[in-house]
């Protein structure tokens, strides 16, 4: 099944933005080995040279890290993990908020709504 | 390594007063996959054929790693014609046997595993075949081969998009870090992100060569929307 990008703005960044969601969800544990970029690629249905610059960025990072010969792997820093996580939560609510006020909600009635909704889920 | 096509100031004309290809420059190096993007009449095939030694230019360089188009450089390219050319009363078997008797670089198990994938029948004769059928083998039979240059005019054009999905696989699993393809096709968007560049070609000539996240980057749109927005009718 190819990964669902979008088709406006550059392949890579999507690819990157998939696996850190996959680390983050647990698809990919610290430490674990990442499939080969040709796999990888495969399993995108994208280009293997795109994939390979995707996952350079993350290598750049400190996401993952190589191992001359023998692959990539996830990194097991748990506290660059747990900071990707809250980036890419307030990233998340960053853009809720943005929609918010697309209809005309100020942050302060915003919140009030997530407030009345959590309360009623529980 | 040298580029594994150079073309220079190459030009094709067809009649006194009509050039298909005006001069075009283009460089592809290899390792690549390369969408190759116009409108009907814009010269993509006619930049195919002299690629394959099918046309002689009028004027200009065609160099394919290194050499001019001919017996060597027909054993390093793998050509997808926009038709067969061989005889369509064969059997698939045969077409096979063909192949690995005409090419030193064709794999027949990698042809073999392929067939088998898409559930087409050796014993079959080709002609026999639905379209769509066809033009998997005949895919099949060009990506078989070990080549540096793979050159596909519309690949896709005829089949469906799970054999499409199929076909763009089997051209991501079969060309080697190597080895660079260039491919003609109308349905952009679907191929866009296997492609790393494009080129536009207009009235014989490049109008445009980037890698697709380029093109993403500078004008935040797709391959495609950018395609029918220059090319407008």
């Amino acid at each position: 099944m190819p990964w669902d990008l979008d088709n406006d703005r550059p392949i890579y960044v999507q690819l990157m933005e998939k696996i850190r969601l996959d680390i983050m969800s647990g698809v990919y544990r610290p430490g674990d080995k990442l499939p080969s970029v040709r796999d990888l690629a495969l399993d995108a249905a994208v280009n293997p040279n795109t994939m390979q610059k995707a996952l350079s960025e993350l290598e750049r990072n400190g996401l993952v890290y190589s191992q001359r010969t023998s692959g990539r792997f996830i990194t097991e820093d748990e506290n660059m993990l747990k900071q990707l996580k809250t980036e890419l939560a307030a990233e998340q609510i960053r853009q809720f908020f943005e929609k918010m006020k697309q209809l005309g909600f100020e942050d302060s009635e915003t919140l009030a709504l997530v407030k009345k909704a959590v309360k009623e889920e529980s | 390594m040298n580029p594994i096509l150079e073309c220079k100031g190459l030009s094709k004309k067809y009649t006194d007063a009509f050039y298909a290809l005006d001069n075009l420059d283009l460089t592809l190096e290899r390792g690549q996959i390369v969408g190759l993007l116009g409108p009907n009449g814009s010269g993509k095939t006619t930049l195919i054929k002299l690629i394959n030694d099918a046309l002689i230019p009028t004027s200009g360089t065609i160099l394919i790693d290194g050499k001019e188009p001919g017996v060597e450089t027909k054993k390093i390219v793998s050509y997808l014609p926009d038709r067969a050319y061989f005889d369509p009363s064969m059997k698939v078997k045969d077409i096979l046997s063909y192949f690995a008797d005409f090419y030193d670089n064709f794999i027949m198990e990698r042809a073999a595993h392929m067939l088998e994938d898409l559930d087409i029948d050796v014993n079959a004769r080709f002609k026999n075949l639905s379209k769509g059928t066809q033009e998997k083998v005949q895919l099949i039979l060009v990506m078989s081969r070990d080549a540096a240059l793979y050159v596909l005019d519309e690949p896709i054009g005829g089949v469906d998009p799970a054999a499409r999905d199929y076909i763009l696989k089997t051209i991501l699993t079969n060309y080697n870090d190597n080895a660079t393809v260039l491919l003609s096709t109308h349905l952009i968007g679907d191929i866009e992100n296997v492609l790393d560049r494009v080129v536009f070609i207009r009235q014989g000539r490049v109008s445009l060569n980037a890698t697709v996240d380029e093109i993403r980057m500078q004008q935040r749109k797709s391959v495609d929307a950018l395609f029918r927005e220059v090319f407008k009718c």
